[in-house]
C-alpha cells in the first residue's frame, strides 16, 4: 500500500474513532441508564454519565425481575437461553458431523437424492413456515420444552455443508493409511477425522452459540410460561411502549446481560469468530 | 466432485444421515409442505370445516393495498438499510485497511455489534430515541424537528433503518476487510504510480475490485433486512404507528398470530418462500461465476 | 530523460528497525542499475523508495536533478514493473496500458498511438481485448512493461519482473528487457536475487546486504575484483571458494602479513602437480562430482589429518573446495588429486573479509 504520512492518516485514524464511537455509543447510553435510578430516566433528565445504582439493579434485573406482574428472574431466561444456545450449536454440529461423514465416505443408494434433501433446507429460514412448524411442535408435545427450542432451528443445512467442504480437502492417503493400519470406519472418524475438525468445529460453535442465543421469532412463539422464557423474548415483554410504568434501569441491564454471553465470544474468540462467519457464508 | 478412497458398509451410512433426516424432513420439510398445502384452503370463522379454493388466498393478498404496501415498504427498507450500512461500512473498511498502528485494535471494536441481537437493537435505539425520555430526541426537539416516532410513521420506518443498518455495519465492515485484503496491494501502487489520486483509485480500481463482495452483500444485507429485523420492529414499533412499520414476515407473523387467518398467513409464507429462493438463487449464479468484472 | 541520485538515504521503521542504513548510488542517464543481493538486504525497499511507495527517513533520493523526497509517487515521472505484475484485473490489456496517460489527462488519440505502438512492439497487438486473467505469464510480464514504456516516464522501475517465469522464459525475456531498454535509452533500476540476471543486465551493479551497499561498478570489475568477502561468494556461481590462512609462511608466499582471507574461483584451478610461482596448491580427496555437459564440478576436501602438508609453502589448510574443470573428463571418487592457481587468480581479503588487500 502506498504509505501515508501527517495529515491523511490522521484523517484515516479520526474517521474510525467516529465509527466506533457511533457503534458503541447506544450501548454506553443503555450501561448508564442501567446504573441510575428510574424516575430520573423517566423525566427525560438522565445523565450521560454512571449513576450510583449499579448493584442494586444488576441485583434486582438477575434474581427478581421486574415489579410487573409478569415478574421473572432474568438470571433464569439466562439459563434458558444458555440450554438453547448449546442444544442448537452442539446439536447442529453433532447430527451434521456425522452425516456429512456419510455422504463423503460412502456411496450408498439415494445418496445424491439425500444430500439435495439437506441442501435445500439451506434457502429457508425458520420465519417463512413458523405457523406450521408451531403446529407440529404442538402435536409433538413439545411446546414450553428446551427440545421444542432447538430442534426446528437445527434443521438446516449451513454446517452439513462446511463438513462436506473440509472433508473433500482431507487427503485419500489419510483414509488410506488408517486402513492399512486396520482401522474400520468408524474407528478412522474417531481418532482421525474428528481431531483433524477439531478447528473447523470450534469456529462453527462460536458461529452457532451467538445465533442460538439471539434467537428471538421461534422463542416468543413457542414459549408460554414465563420461567421458559429466553432473554431476548423477557426484554421485549419488559417494555411496553404506551406504557410509561417501564422500568428503564432493569431493561438496560437485561439488555446489557443479554449482549455480554455473545459480545464476549465474539471479542474473546474474534479469530474463530471471523473464520466462522467468513466460511458459514460461502 | 467425489472422493476415490471410501468405505464400504451397507447399513453405516444410513445410520449416519438419519438424525439429521428425521428432524429435516419433521421440522422443515412437513411444515414447508403444510404451508404450501394450507395456502389452498380457506378456514371458516369457527376452524369447524376447511375447503379447497385453489389460489384465492393467494388472488386476495394481490388485491389487498395492505399486503402491497407492506411488500414495497419491505423492500425500501432492505434497500435503505443495505445502501446506508453497505457504505459506512466500506468507508470504515477502506480507512482500517491502510497500514497503520491500531489496526487490529479497531477492527476489535468495530465487529463486536454483530452479536446483539435484534431485539436488544430495539431496546437500544427505542431507548436513545425514545419521543418523552431519549437521550438523543431533547437535541433534536432543541433542533426544531417534531421528533415522536411513536406517533410520526415516517419517523418510526427511519428509527428502524437506522437501528437495523447500525447492526449490519460490524458484517459488512469484516467483509470489506476481508476484500480488500484479497486484492494484492501492488494494484493500489500501481494505480498510484499511474497517476490516479485517491478518489480517482477508490472509483476505478478499488470499488470495481470489489464489486463482487459489494454484490454478495447486498444480497446478505436483504435477506437480513426481511427476516432479522423483525425483531427490531417488534420491540421498537410492534409495526406501528398503524401499520408503518410492517414487513412481510411481520406480516405473516400478526395476521397468523391475531387474524388467526391461517390460509392468508400460509400464502404469505409461500410467498416469501419464494422471494428468499429467487435471491438465493441469484447469489449462487454470482458465486459461481465467482468473478464478475 | 535523467540521472537518479541517491545520497545516504535511510530508512528506518517506527518499531526502529533500520532497513536501508545509507545508501549512496548514482545511476547516469540511460544507464541499467542493478540492485542485487539477498532477500532481505534492503534492495526492493530501496526501489519502492524511489518510486515513492515507502517514506524517506533519511538523505535525498534526486531525479533529474529534483529532490523528489517529499513528492508522490504519480509526479515522480517513474514507471513501474511489479513481481506479481499488479495489472487490474478488471481492465482490457489496452486499458491497463492506457490507464496512466488517461489519469494525465491525454487525448484519447494519443493513447491510442501510443498504446497501439507498445503493443506492436511488446507482440500483443492480437490481445489488447482480452482481460490479464485470460494471458498466459509471459504475456502478463509484457503487459507489465507495455504499461510502464507507454507513459515514456523519466525512469524505469523493475522489482523482480522475471522471478514469476519459468527458467527458459526468464532467459528470453532478460534479452528482451536488455533490448528495449537499449533502445528506449531510459534511465532504469532493476532489483532481483539472481546474480546471474544481476550480471547480464547491468550497466552498474549494486550488490547490497543488510541495508547496506556492499559494492557498486561495472559487472565485470565486480566479479574480478570483489571488494568483499560478500561479494566475493554472492557474485559468481559456484561460489568462490574461501579460507582462512593463519600460518605465516603462506602469507609470505602471497606477499601480504594482514591477509587473513584467501579466496580462488573454482574456475581459476587446474589439476596439476606443480605449484605455480607465487601461486599455491592443495592436495584434495574427491567427494563427489557433478557433470553438467560443457563442464564439470568436483566437490574435494582436505581433510585434518593432513594438516602436517599444510606447512608446506603454497599449500592451503583444510575445508571444502569445488572445482570446476572443462569438458566432462573427471578423476574418480574417492582419489586424491592436487590442485593449483596461479598468483593472479587469488583475492585476498583482511580477517573480518570487509576489505580486499592488493598485493
Amino acid at each position: 500500500m502506498v504509505e501515508e504520512e501527517g495529515f491523511r492518516r490522521y484523517v484515516a485514524h479520526a474517521i474510525l474513532w467516529i465509527g466506533i464511537a457511533i457503534v458503541a455509543f447506544p450501548v454506553y447510553i443503555a450501561i448508564v441508564a442501567s446504573t441510575q435510578d428510574n424516575a430520573l430516566i423517566a423525566n427525560g433528565q438522565m445523565s450521560l454519565l454512571p449513576g450510583g445504582h449499579f448493584f442494586e439493579v444488576y441485583y434486582q434485573t438477575i434474581f427478581v425481575g421486574t415489579s410487573g406482574s409478569t415478574r421473572e428472574p432474568v438470571g433464569n431466561m439466562m439459563l434458558n437461553s444458555l440450554v438453547m444456545a448449546l442444544l442448537i450449536a452442539v446439536g447442529k454440529i453433532a447430527i451434521s458431523i456425522i452425516s456429512a461423514y456419510a455422504i463423503v465416505y460412502f456411496r450408498f443408494p439415494f445418496r445424491m437424492p439425500i444430500f439435495w434433501i439437506i441442501f435445500i433446507t439451506l434457502m429457508l429460514p425458520v420465519e417463512v413456515r413458523i405457523y406450521p412448524t408451531y403446529k407440529i411442535v404442538a402435536d409433538l408435545h413439545m411446546l414450553d420444552s428446551y427440545a421444542g427450542l432447538a430442534l426446528p432451528l437445527i434443521a438446516s443445512a449451513t454446517a452439513t455443508l462446511l463438513f462436506r467442504q473440509f472433508f473433500m480437502t482431507v487427503p485419500d492417503e489419510l483414509l488410506e493409511a488408517s486402513r492399512i493400519d486396520g482401522a474400520g470406519p468408524l474407528r478412522f472418524f474417531w481418532d482421525t477425522l474428528l481431531p483433524l475438525s477439531r478447528t473447523n468445529m470450534a469456529a462453527l460453535f462460536v458461529i452457532l452459540f451467538i445465533l442460538g442465543w439471539n434467537q428471538y421469532l421461534w422463542p416468543l412463539l413457542i414459549t408460554t410460561r414465563d420461567d421458559m422464557q429466553t432473554i431476548q423474548v423477557g426484554i421485549r415483554k419488559m417494555i411496553t411502549t404506551t406504557d410509561a410504568l417501564t422500568e428503564w434501569p432493569i431493561v438496560m441491564a437485561t439488555a446489557v446481560l443479554a449482549m455480554l454471553p455473545p459480545v464476549f465470544v465474539v471479542v474473546a474468540m474474534q479469530k474463530l469468530f471471523v473464520r466462522g462467519l467468513v466460511e458459514t457464508e460461502k | 466432485m467425489q472422493k476415490q478412497a471410501i468405505f464400504q458398509s451397507k447399513l453405516l451410512p444410513y445410520a449416519l444421515v438419519a438424525p439429521q433426516l428425521a428432524i429435516v424432513l419433521i421440522f422443515f420439510y412437513w411444515p414447508a409442505a403444510q404451508a404450501v398445502i394450507q395456502s389452498f384452503l380457506l378456514q371458516d370463522a369457527f376452524g369447524l370445516s376447511t375447503s379447497f379454493v385453489w389460489f384465492d388466498n393467494y388472488l386476495d393478498l394481490f388485491s389487498d393495498a395492505a399486503y402491497f404496501e407492506a411488500i414495497v415498504r419491505t423492500f425500501f427498507f432492505s434497500f435503505a438499510i443495505a445502501v446506508s450500512s453497505l457504505s459506512v461500512a466500506l468507508l470504515l473498511a477502506i480507512m482500517a485497511d491502510k497500514p497503520m498502528r491500531g489496526g487490529s485494535l479497531y477492527r476489535t471494536l468495530l465487529i463486536w455489534p454483530y452479536a446483539v441481537a435484534p431485539p436488544v437493537v430495539g431496546v437500544l435505539w427505542i431507548f436513545m430515541l425514545h419521543p418523552s425520555l431519549g437521550v438523543l430526541s431533547r437535541y433534536l426537539r432543541e433542533a426544531g424537528i417534531d421528533w415522536n416516532p411513536l406517533l410520526d410513521g415516517n419517523q418510526a420506518a427511519t428509527l428502524i433503518i437506522l437501528a437495523a443498518a447500525w447492526k449490519q455495519i460490524s458484517y459488512n465492515f469484516l467483509f470489506f476487510l476481508a476484500g480488500l485484503a484479497s486484492i494484492p496491494k501492488s494494484v493500489f501502487e500501481a494505480a498510484a504510480i499511474d497517476g490516479a489520486r485517491p478518489m480517482r483509485r477508490f472509483w476505478t480500481v478499488t470499488f470495481p475490485l470489489l464489486s463482487p463482495t459489494i454484490f454478495f452483500l447486498l444480497v446478505v444485507n436483504i435477506v437480513y433486512a426481511f427476516f432479522d429485523t423483525f425483531g427490531i420492529i417488534d420491540t421498537m414499533t410492534r409495526g406501528g404507528p398503524g401499520t408503518s412499520t410492517v414487513t412481510l414476515v411481520y406480516k405473516v407473523y400478526s395476521d397468523g398470530l391475531l387474524g388467526g387467518n391461517l390460509g392468508s398467513s400460509a400464502a404469505q409464507s409461500v410467498i416469501l418462500m419464494v422471494m428468499v429462493i429467487v435471491l438465493t438463487g441469484i447469489q449462487f449464479r454470482f458465486v459461481e461465476r465467482k468473478v464478475t468484472y | 530523460m535523467a540521472n537518479v541520485t541517491l545520497r545516504n538515504v535511510r530508512k528506518t521503521y517506527p518499531g526502529g528497525f533500520e532497513a536501508i542504513k545509507g545508501v549512496n548510488v548514482d545511476v547516469g542517464d540511460g544507464q541499467f542499475c542493478v540492485l542485487v543481493g539477498p532477500s532481505g538486504c534492503g534492495k526492493s525497499t530501496l526501489l519502492r523508495m524511489v518510486a515513492g511507495l515507502e517514506t524517506v527517513t533519511g538523505g535525498e533520493i534526486d531525479i533529474g536533478g529534483r529532490i523528489v523526497n517529499q513528492v508522490e509517487p504519480a509526479d515522480r515521472d517513474i514507471a513501474m514493473v511489479f513481481q506479481n505484475y499488479a495489472l487490474y484485473p478488471h481492465m482490457s490489456v489496452f486499458n491497463n496500458m492506457a490507464y496512466g496517460l488517461r489519469n494525465r489527462g491525454m487525448k484519447e488519440a494519443e493513447v491510442k498511438t501510443r498504446v497501439e505502438e507498445a503493443a506492436r512492439v511488446l507482440e500483443l497487438s492480437p490481445m489488447l481485448e482480452r482481460k490479464p486473467r485470460q494471458l498466459s505469464g509471459g504475456q502478463r510480464q509484457r503487459v507489465a512493461m507495455g504499461r510502464a514504456i507507454v507513459r515514456q516516464p523519466k525512469v524505469f522501475l523493475f522489482d523482480e519482473p522475471l522471478s514469476n517465469l519459468d527458467a527458459k522464459l526468464r532467459i528470453a525475456m532478460r534479452v528482451e528487457i536488455r533490448k528495449l531498454q537499449r533502445r528506449l535509452n531510459t534511465t532504469s533500476i532493476y532489483v532481483t536475487h539472481d546474480q546471474l540476471e544481476a550480471m547480464t543486465l547491468a550497466d552498474v551493479l549494486v550488490v547490497m546486504n543488510g541495508g547496506q551497499v556492499e559494492q557498486v561498478g561495472n559487472p565485470l570489475a565486480i566479479y574480478e575484483k570483489p571488494a568483499t568477502t560478500f561479494v566475493a561468494s554472492f557474485i559468481g556461481a559456484p561460489p568462490m571458494n574461501l579460507m582462512s590462512i593463519r600460518a605465516e609462511e603462506i602469507k609470505s608466499q602471497l606477499g601480504s602479513t594482514e591477509a587473513g582471507i584467501l579466496g580462488i574461483r573454482p574456475e581459476d584451478f587446474v589439476i596439476t602437480d606443480q605449484t605455480p610461482a607465487g601461486g599455491v596448491a592443495l592436495p584434495l580427496t574427491v567427494e563427489a562430482i557433478e557433470r553438467v555437459g560443457a563442464e564439470t564440478f568436483v566437490y574435494g576436501t582436505r581433510q585434518q589429518d593432513e594438516q602436517r602438508v599444510a606447512a608446506t609453502p603454497g599449500e592451503l589448510p583444510p575445508g571444502e573446495v569445488i572445482v570446476r574443470i572443462p569438458g566432462s573428463e573427471a578423476p574418480p571418487i574417492g582419489e586424491r588429486i592436487r590442485v593449483a592457481a596461479m598468483r593472479a587468480k587469488l583475492h585476498l581479503f583482511s580477517g573480518d573479509g570487509r576489505t580486499r588487500i592488493e598485493a
